[in-house]
């Protein structure tokens, strides 16, 4: 426990892993999570659409489970294993997941994507198989102003089916 | 800039309210964080996390309690077995809260403590007779949460206090059961009108006993005992279940706001009853 006397509560050094990376940073004790991303460490994939947890748009994983950057604090990611966008391409699904969504014309100005395939990645991981409404309620909390969500249901619906082909031929 | 005091115990979480009277606590973050932000730079009090300590966390059960740490998230709660056998009915509310993100961040101690007329594990808490557990430096102490809460953001919380466990009777839940939330939308979406029911039936369509709340229909979470003692033993015929919806159109207190007018609301609270009894007779 830090002392209230010393000004070390105010900034505070925070170690994680981001996407496979060991970090470990100084920052701003109440730096919001979407905040250290973008901001200090340039990893603009994660949006901040609403900034308060309405939209989605911010998603990433905390130790595999789907949570909003714009709700978390600095501090509440010691200890922790980060997912962002800008790491799926290096997961064993998430080529897939990502050339769904290309595939699908699932994508229209993108700014919901990242928040979208985090999602859908945290869904599938936990069902390979899930039905359209799983979808659905899976990205209930991911908000897209462009596309009607139909064709985002489908990619995530084909990333499914490849994903479960791929394993099969292995 | 805003100072962030880490406990890793509760002892550490007691001392620091103590030091620090006007530091907030931060379970899941999804309401404190969004107030704060509405507000930015009007309120730089310090915050207590309290996602590190592990004495809040959790689910268990001994002989006559079960016991939930108030830092539970909500997709704890769901997926819970101990809650799927004695308390289904806290987990179908649970399941209709934000999206997955918010069920994995938000807390049942947080909803509590909110305290919104609208909050959904609410409604079932009431029915289930959950006794809230509230501790500081000084000591414990147990509510009822009826008398825990006092008003919409108001509770029994005194200075240097936080929730630390929910407890609950095990098979305490009737087998009959419903939560019903209207909203706008499915997800995301604050209810305009919540309601919980949980019956017993003693053989065809006569119940022998019943409770019944509602959200957002009242400043607090709404029964009405003198319905619930006048349903038992009643059969369950259309009369009786057209005068029961009646006495609820007559109970509730509800505001008009930009979500549903206060008519609307008390016709949809008479009208979720009619349906949760109608589904009882099979
Ligand atoms: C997009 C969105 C959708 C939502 N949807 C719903 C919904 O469908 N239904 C619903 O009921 N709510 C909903 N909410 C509201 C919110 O998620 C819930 O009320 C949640 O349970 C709050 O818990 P938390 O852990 O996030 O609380 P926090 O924000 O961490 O804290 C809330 C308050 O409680 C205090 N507190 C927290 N833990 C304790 C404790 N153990 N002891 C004492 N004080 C404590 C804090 O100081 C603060 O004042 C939604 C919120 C958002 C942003
Ligand atoms: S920016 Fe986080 S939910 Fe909208
Ligand atoms: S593609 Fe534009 S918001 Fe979803």
């Amino acid at each position: 426990m830090n002392d209230m006397t010393q000004p070390a509560i105010r900034k505070k050094s925070v170690h994680f892993t981001l996407n496979g990376s060991a970090l470990n940073i100084e920052t701003r004790a109440d730096r919001r999570v979407i905040d250290l991303l973008r901001e200090d460490l340039g990893l603009t994939g994660s949006k901040e659409g609403c900034g308060t947890g309405e939209c989605g748009a911010c998603t990433i994983l905390v130790n595999g489970e789907a949570k909003l950057a714009c709700l978390m604090l600095a501090v509440q990611l010691d200890g922790t294993r980060v997912e962002t966008v800008e790491g799926l391409a290096q997961t064993p699904d998430g080529p897939l997941l990502q050339q769904a969504f290309v595939e699908e014309g699932a994508v229209q100005c993108g700014f919901c994507i990242p928040g979208m395939e985090m999602a859908a990645t945290a869904l599938l991981r936990d069902n390979d198989n899930p039905s359209r409404d799983a979808i659905r309620e899976g990205l209930s909390g991911n908000l897209c102003r462009c596309t009607g969500y139909v064709k985002i249901v489908d990619a995530v619906e084909r990333a499914a089916r490849d994903i479960r082909c791929c394993r099969e031929e292995q | 800039m805003r100072a962030v005091l880490t406990p890793g115990s509760l002892d550490e979480v007691f001392d620091l309210l103590e030091r620090h009277p006007d530091a907030m606590p931060v379970a899941g973050g999804t309401d404190l964080l969004v107030r704060l932000r509405s507000q930015a730079g009007q309120d730089d009090r310090p915050l207590i996390p309290l996602a590190d300590v592990k004495e809040l966390h959790g689910i268990s059960k001994d002989g006559t309690t079960l016991a939930i740490g108030a830092v539970t998230s909500f997709s704890r709660i769901i997926a819970d077995p101990l809650i799927a056998e004695h308390a289904p009915l806290l987990a179908k509310a649970a399941r209709t809260i934000g999206g997955p993100a918010i069920r994995n961040m938000a807390t049942i101690g947080g909803n509590i403590r909110t305290a919104s007329p609208a909050g959904d594990s609410l409604t079932p808490l009431y029915l289930l007779e959950a006794m809230i557990e509230i501790a500081s430096q000084r000591g414990k102490r147990l509510l009822p949460i009826g008398e825990f809460i006092i008003g919409p953001g108001q509770t029994a919380l005194c200075g240097g206090e936080i929730i630390t466990r929910i407890l609950l009777q095990p098979g305490g839940c009737f087998p009959c059961h419903c939560f019903e939330k209207t909203g706008r939308r499915r997800s995301m979406a604050i209810a305009v009108t919540s309601f919980a029911g949980m019956a017993r039936l003693s053989g065809e369509g006569v119940i022998e006993e019943a409770r019944f709340a509602w959200g957002s229909v009242a400043p607090t979470v709404l029964r009405i005992p003198a319905l619930e003692k006048e349903l038992a033993g009643s059969r369950l015929d259309d009369g009786t279940i057209r005068h029961a919806a009646q006495i609820v159109r007559e109970s509730v207190t509800p505001i008009s706001d930009i979500r549903a007018t206060a008519d609307y609301r008390r016709s949809i609270a008479g009208n979720l009853l009619a349906r949760f009894l109608e589904g009882l007779r099979g």
